[in-house]
């Protein structure tokens, strides 16, 4: 660039001395800017996202002392039963070998919000008390997930509790998984 | 009358200001960031809607999919004590030395009857091969052991401050009787208060703790 004479016109300074062109040296930094907060949202989106949470959990004192075993009434119980393959089972108050076909029902995660909704609005509070019993085959990722449902329902601590399987629970999920084609 | 000349302003703004603001937002966020160090085990953490972020120091209980257990006392954490209490009670019959040795690893996923010969071991097996603490039997459940080991070198402390650290952290594939031996561990130690490591998710729009939070 140095051969172009630029120098048109105006005062010289001399023969033979060139003067280059005075370039700007303003560029424009607007794409510079774009990429700058491009990179800025990408980086706060991507940490937020990956932030691991930390879940309390209480668990109630074992207790082999009749009168602090606790009561609850047939009318407010909801027992959920988590089964393989992200099933789920439910019942509601006790199960009587009578009416066993009819109480017996199945579901999953999906859904579940609905009926616990459900129930929630239709027994008074001081009732209400759902049972979690987990399956041998049911996975920690249920476990949590129906504790979360809990809370996504806003169900006050103490009306759910996690509590053992019965082999007669156990056995009716094996007939249902028979009956479902559940592998 | 004579004209109003408005004169012909330039819409080109200088964007060295904004540059400089963006770019120093950029190297905020990049360096305030806490890189998340490469996982030795890999575990898929199921999701909560918890918005408690879960603390640095902790003692942690890492459940792999394959069902392997693996215990992680942080660094602020009594983690020599442990060490100490636990080859006292279990009558590891480890040196001051081995347990120096030992507290240098940051986990602990082995049988405490392997312990020894892992700290003399000259090619020590990876945390990823390691077999992990055994409790799939409730009989030999060293969980319980070690839970112990940590509630007697906190007794006497702040037993809040305890339950805060106590975490579990477990693969969505583990299965439930796993977990439930681990529960077993620290219920067996009166300790009825831990907390779960899971992902953040959003709270489901239309649930009751979206509505309530809408009206707070």
């Amino acid at each position: 660039m140095a051969e172009i004479d630029t120098s048109g016109g105006g005062h010289k300074k001399g023969p033979g001395v060139k003067k280059g062109k005075k370039l700007s040296t303003r560029v424009d930094l607007t794409p510079m800017v774009d990429l700058g907060f491009l990179l800025i949202t990408f980086f706060v989106f991507t940490t937020t996202m990956a932030q691991s949470t930390a879940m309390n959990m209480n668990e109630p004192k074992d207790s082999d002392d009749p009168d602090k075993i606790m009561k609850v009434k047939n009318s407010g119980a909801m027992t959920i039963l988590l089964g393989k393959q992200d099933q789920i089972y439910y019942y509601y108050g006790q199960l009587d070998p009578a009416t066993l076909s009819e109480q017996w029902k199945t579901t999953d995660y999906k859904e579940v919000r609905q009926l616990i909704v459900d129930k929630k609005k239709s027994t008074p509070i001081d009732d209400l008390m759902y049972i979690i019993k987990s399956d041998k085959e049911s996975t920690f990722k249920n476990a949590i997930d129906i504790l979360d449902e809990m809370s996504i329902s806003a169900i006050p601590p103490g009306h759910y509790a996690e509590v053992d399987i019965t082999p007669a629970e156990e056995e009716m999920i094996r007939q249902t998984e028979l009956a479902n084609g559940i592998q | 009358m004579p004209k109003v000349k408005l004169p012909r302003k330039s819409t080109n703004v200088d964007m060295t200001a904004m540059c400089d603001v963006a770019f120093l937002l950029l190297t905020f966020f990049i360096l305030a960031t806490k890189q998340k160090p490469a996982e030795v085990l890999a575990v898929q953490t199921p999701s909560s809607i918890s918005a408690k972020a879960a603390p640095d120091k902790s003692i942690l209980i890492t459940l792999t999919a394959d069902g392997r257990a693996f215990l992680t006392l942080g660094d602020e954490t009594k983690k020599k004590e442990i060490l100490e209490n636990i080859n006292l009670t279990k009558q590891m019959g480890l040196s001051p030395d081995e347990v120096n040795k030992w507290n240098k690893q940051e986990f602990i996923g082995l049988p405490l009857s392997q312990i020894k010969g892992y700290l003399n071991a000259n090619n020590p097996i990876q945390p990823a091969q390691m077999p992990g603490i055994p409790i799939k039997d409730t009989l030999n459940n060293e969980m319980v052991d070690w839970i112990r080991s940590v509630s007697n070198v906190y007794a006497g402390s702040d037993q809040t401050a305890l339950q805060q650290m106590l975490l579990v952290k477990g693969d969505n594939a583990v299965l439930y009787p796993l977990f439930k031996n681990i529960k077993q561990a620290f219920k067996k130690n009166e300790i009825y208060k831990f907390r779960i490591v899971t992902n953040g998710e959003s709270i489901p729009i239309g649930s009751e703790v979206f509505n309530e939070s809408i009206k707070s």
